[in-house]
């Protein structure tokens, strides 16, 4: 530990290379090749994204080329005849998702106007974290229970409730299987619910302050500064909310496969068995003797991604527009 | 006067009623997870055994018998696809954070948003037609792959808003140092950001973990210990799908066991990228 | 115009020519498209402290920040003219600004020690990563040098291994200064440095100042009159005008810019007559 304070020795060495540095080679193509690396994943997620797109679109050509249009509203799906139509799957598909969206709508805008505008944070943080783990559960998880506890539950008390009363109407009418839409649609709401609920409430906190103060300083209670200012200034973005729980009901597979009945019949009433596309595809695609089976398979697979791709970027659309009008960058 | 207040009576009754009600949809949500984990540990409880996490499954009508090549099935499958998505995940978020401006990149960024909600089996199908179709057997690889295709939309934000949020401060930092611009990323921006890259890997690997959809036409399933990427394989979520919709018991019971496990592995990993994240911006 | 013809004028209160490290000449810098400074000419003598002064929003550390082309590093910011370094342009399109940066060392107003390193990784990561050491030996020995130029050697000898952010703030400052030391550089820019930090890490942060101006050029901006009137060899008085554009008013050997000032506003300024 010398003092050396008025003769830096190896600061003096290192200036003779310091007067003559520049970039070595080394830095220079360390430089080049970062650029590249960085350039060349970005290219590469975008060649995933369009090469899932077209080997969609060229594995289910054959069917496209077969059945053209027909495919959208044909109900037959006949393995032994090459005779195939998506109708049926697309109905249990919509239904399903519909009932789920409903539900799913109501409970988890209600929560997320609860978490943040009235509840205290030491209620609003448990719970939060709660319904975020919820969201977490894996889907299978979620068949299983749905299956060996809700459908049980459902085919014992309340649809036979629902029959009772509401019997008349062809959506309640017909013998109860435990599985089925109705189920499959509940299950699918529980399953989407934090969805809704967590981007609700992010969007609603998003809200300005001034808003509410100025709702309350002319008098409104905050339940009705709730519904009535804040509510409406995060509609579009609580729609895009929904839109998007849509779009994750529309392709969850497992759950519904596991609680939907999987047979492709379209029947009005919602106790009755159905199908949905991505539940065919799980059930059926190992099982694909004939090319025109596998092909119609994807096709159902092409149009779940172009769904998804529809309903997803309008839900961006519809939060990003949300967050624009409030000033607040996406 | 008297009108006044009863309508402030009725007013503050529909509040009440209003907040009693959203509170109970949040009791609701919330609950479910409660009612779920419950009803996952009770059944599942009693299924786990050292045989369980152990053995190979045994043939049908033979009781017993465990999920072990599932387990270190998806344990090879979610590294395999780990080490896939992270660099291009990575790489990209980092392109998006340091060049992200113009159009072109909120193009990018708009294909993230919209691949995170496009359905799993739809990327399974995918894996399917370039890995599975062309060489003519199913494999651990394909599956790895439809993971790692299923975790980038969430690396790619993830890692761009850990990178955006490392301080300009630093970044100059680095800058007035006369480092090259991959040497002030590598060695000071990246080392920075990485808690907040972490959570979302954790994240993202948990998100994979619990799937099953791709998995059945890609990893196809497997009855014996299979470690061979190559090759079919067996994965713990797959094997609860299976049993749950067979007809036996003993199945029913091993399917509530394979949940429990896999339900602990997801939340394990959701409540380590939190904790993690707390640290940090405790820290900060 | 009557700026410039000012500006150029007081440009020079240095008399060789070879006494000039480091000559900015008619830079003007934009952010987007609203001008910041206008037409800044100034020349800096070696191993003097110059110090830059003006009310805040007058374009100084913008001034500061094109000296070593970080200006240009923010989103939709540009520069025009030229700053010589022993006589080369540093703004011609052959120059890499990577390379210019070792050359031109610069401190900022807030302590930006590199937050997931220690100490010690904190000092050598310039020449570490610039590739101007990798000996580990050599990196042990630019490090205490470093340290013990920027005074800080003696405080955190023991702790070398400790993360740099466990440090105080004014040791986080000197920490940062022995970090752009160990590149080598021939000029020392210092963007406030001492604004956020309490008096006695002011102080000595100050009293190194005038030990470094023995090695180094150092280009020191600050809104603490009493600050540059301590440490500085010249100073420069910049002003925004209406439009908020900065330009040098005055620039004169410090003394004499703090005694017989030649222009009104310097002298308001200087005597408080300025908000």
């Amino acid at each position: 530990m010398s003092t050396e304070l008025d003769s830096p020795r190896t600061l003096t060495a290192a200036r003779g290379r310091a007067a003559q540095r520049g970039l070595t080679t080394r830095q220079a193509v360390s430089d080049r090749a970062f650029r590249v690396a960085l350039l060349g994943a970005t290219l590469l997620f975008v060649a995933l994204i369009a090469g899932l797109f077209v080997e969609l679109v060229h594995g289910s050509w054959e069917s496209i080329v077969t059945f053209g249009a027909g495919f959208l509203w044909s109900s037959e799906w006949n393995p032994v005849t090459n005779h195939f139509g998506a109708l049926p799957f697309i109905y249990g598909t919509v239904v399903s998702s519909a009932i789920a969206i409903v539900i799913a709508g109501v409970v988890g805008i209600s929560a997320a106007v609860f978490l943040a505008e009235f509840a205290p944070a030491v209620v609003a943080r448990p719970v939060s974290f709660f319904i975020e783990l919820l969201a977490a559960v894996p889907s299978v998880v979620f068949g299983l229970w749905g299956l060996f506890v809700l459908a049980p539950i459902l085919s014992q008390t309340v649809e036979p409730f629902l029959q009772r009363y509401l019997g008349f109407l062809p959506l309640f009418s017909g013998p109860i299987y435990g599985v089925g839409l109705f189920t499959a649609g509940l299950l699918l709401a529980l399953m989407i619910v934090p969805t809704v609920a967590a981007i609700a409430r992010d969007l609603i906190q998003a809200v300005p302050n001034e808003l509410r103060e100025a709702s309350i300083a002319l008098g409104a209670t905050r339940w009705e500064t709730a519904t009535r200012v804040v509510l409406p200034s995060a509609r579009a973005g609580i729609v895009g909310a929904c839109v998007l729980a849509l779009g994750r009901a529309l392709g969850e597979t497992i759950a519904a496969t596991m609680v939907i009945g999987n047979r492709p019949a379209i029947s009005a009433s919602l106790f009755a068995p159905g199908y949905t596309l991505s539940s065919v595809i799980a059930n059926e695609f190992t099982e694909a003797t004939s090319s025109i089976y596998l092909s119609a398979l994807l096709e159902l697979g092409l149009i779940l991604f172009v769904v998804s791709v529809v309903v997803n970027g309008g839900a961006r659309v519809l939060m990003w527009s949300m967050l624009r009008s409030l000033g607040r960058r996406p | 006067m008297i009108a006044g207040s009863r309508l402030a009576a009725s007013r503050r009754v529909s509040g009440i009623a209003g907040v009693v009600l959203t509170g109970f949809c949040s009791a609701l949500a919330a609950g479910l997870l409660i009612v779920i984990l419950g009803y996952v540990v009770v059944q599942g409880w009693s299924a786990i055994n050292p045989a369980f996490v152990t053995q190979l499954p045994h043939p049908v009508g033979v009781s017993g018998g465990g999920v072990a090549n599932g387990i270190v099935g998806t344990l090879i499958i979610v590294a395999l696809a780990t080490l896939m998505a992270v660099p291009v995940g990575v790489l990209t978020g980092l392109y998006l954070a340091i060049y992200g401006r113009g159009l072109p990149a909120e193009c990018v960024r708009f294909l993230a948003e919209v691949l995170s909600g496009v359905p799993s089996i739809a990327i399974g199908l995918f894996a399917y037609t370039i890995l599975v179709q062309p060489f003519r057997h199913f494999s651990g690889l394909s599956a790895a792959f439809a993971f790692a295709v299923l975790m980038l939309p969430l690396m790619i934000r993830t890692s761009e808003e850990a990178i955006r949020g490392v301080p300009t401060a630093i970044r100059e930092g680095a800058l007035a140092l006369g480092l090259p611009d991959y040497g002030g990323v590598i060695h000071v921006v990246l080392p920075a950001a990485r808690p907040l890259i972490v959570t979302g890997l954790l994240l993202a690997i948990a998100r994979v973990t619990g799937e099953t959809a791709p998995l059945l036409f890609t990893a196809f399933g497997s009855q014996f210990w299979e470690v061979n990427p190559g090759n079919p394989m067996a994965a713990l979520a797959m094997q609860i799908f299976t049993y749950a919709i067979s007809p036996y018991d003993d199945w029913h019971r091993q399917a509530w066991g394979g949940a429990l496990l896999l339900i602990l592995a997801v939340l394990v990993l959701n409540i380590g990228a939190r904790w993690a994240l707390r640290g940090r911006t405790k820290r900060s | 115009m009557q700026t410039t013809v000012v500006a150029a004028e007081n440009s020079v209160p240095v008399e060789d020519e070879a006494d000039v490290a480091l000559c900015a000449r008619s830079i003007s810098a934009w952010y987007g498209t609203k001008l910041a400074i206008r037409d800044v000419s100034l020349d800096f003598r070696r191993h003097s402290i110059s110090a830059l002064m003006g009310p805040s929003g007058c374009g100084k550390t913008t001034f500061l920040r094109c000296l070593n082309r970080i200006h240009e590093s923010a989103l939709g910011a540009s520069t025009t003219g030229e700053v010589l370094l022993d006589g080369t342009n540093i703004y011609d399109p052959g120059v890499n600004p990577v390379v210019t940066r070792r050359r031109i060392g610069m401190v900022f107003q807030r302590p930006n020690p590199f937050p997931t390193m220690s100490i010690f990784e904190n000092v050598v990561s310039g020449p570490r990563y610039t590739g101007l050491s990798r000996n580990p030996r050599e990196l042990k020995d630019l490090a205490e040098e470093a340290l013990r130029q920027a005074a800080l050697f003696d405080e955190v000898k023991d702790k070398l291994d400790d993360p740099a952010l466990s440090l105080s703030g004014g040791q986080q400052q000197r920490l940062c200064i022995a970090r752009a030391l160990a590149v080598q550089p021939e000029v020392l820019l210092m963007d406030e440095p001492t604004s956020a930090l309490d008096p006695l890490s002011t102080l000595k942060i100050e009293e190194l100042m005038e030990q470094l101006a023995t090695n180094y050029t150092v280009v020191i901006v600050t809104h603490n009159l009493q600050q540059a009137a301590r440490v500085s060899n010249f100073a420069a008085f910049m002003l925004g005008d209406a439009d908020r554009v900065g330009s040098v008013i005055e620039y004169a050997p410090t003394q004499q810019i703090f005694t017989h000032p030649n222009d009104r506003r310097t002298e308001d300024y200087i005597t408080g007559r300025f908000g």
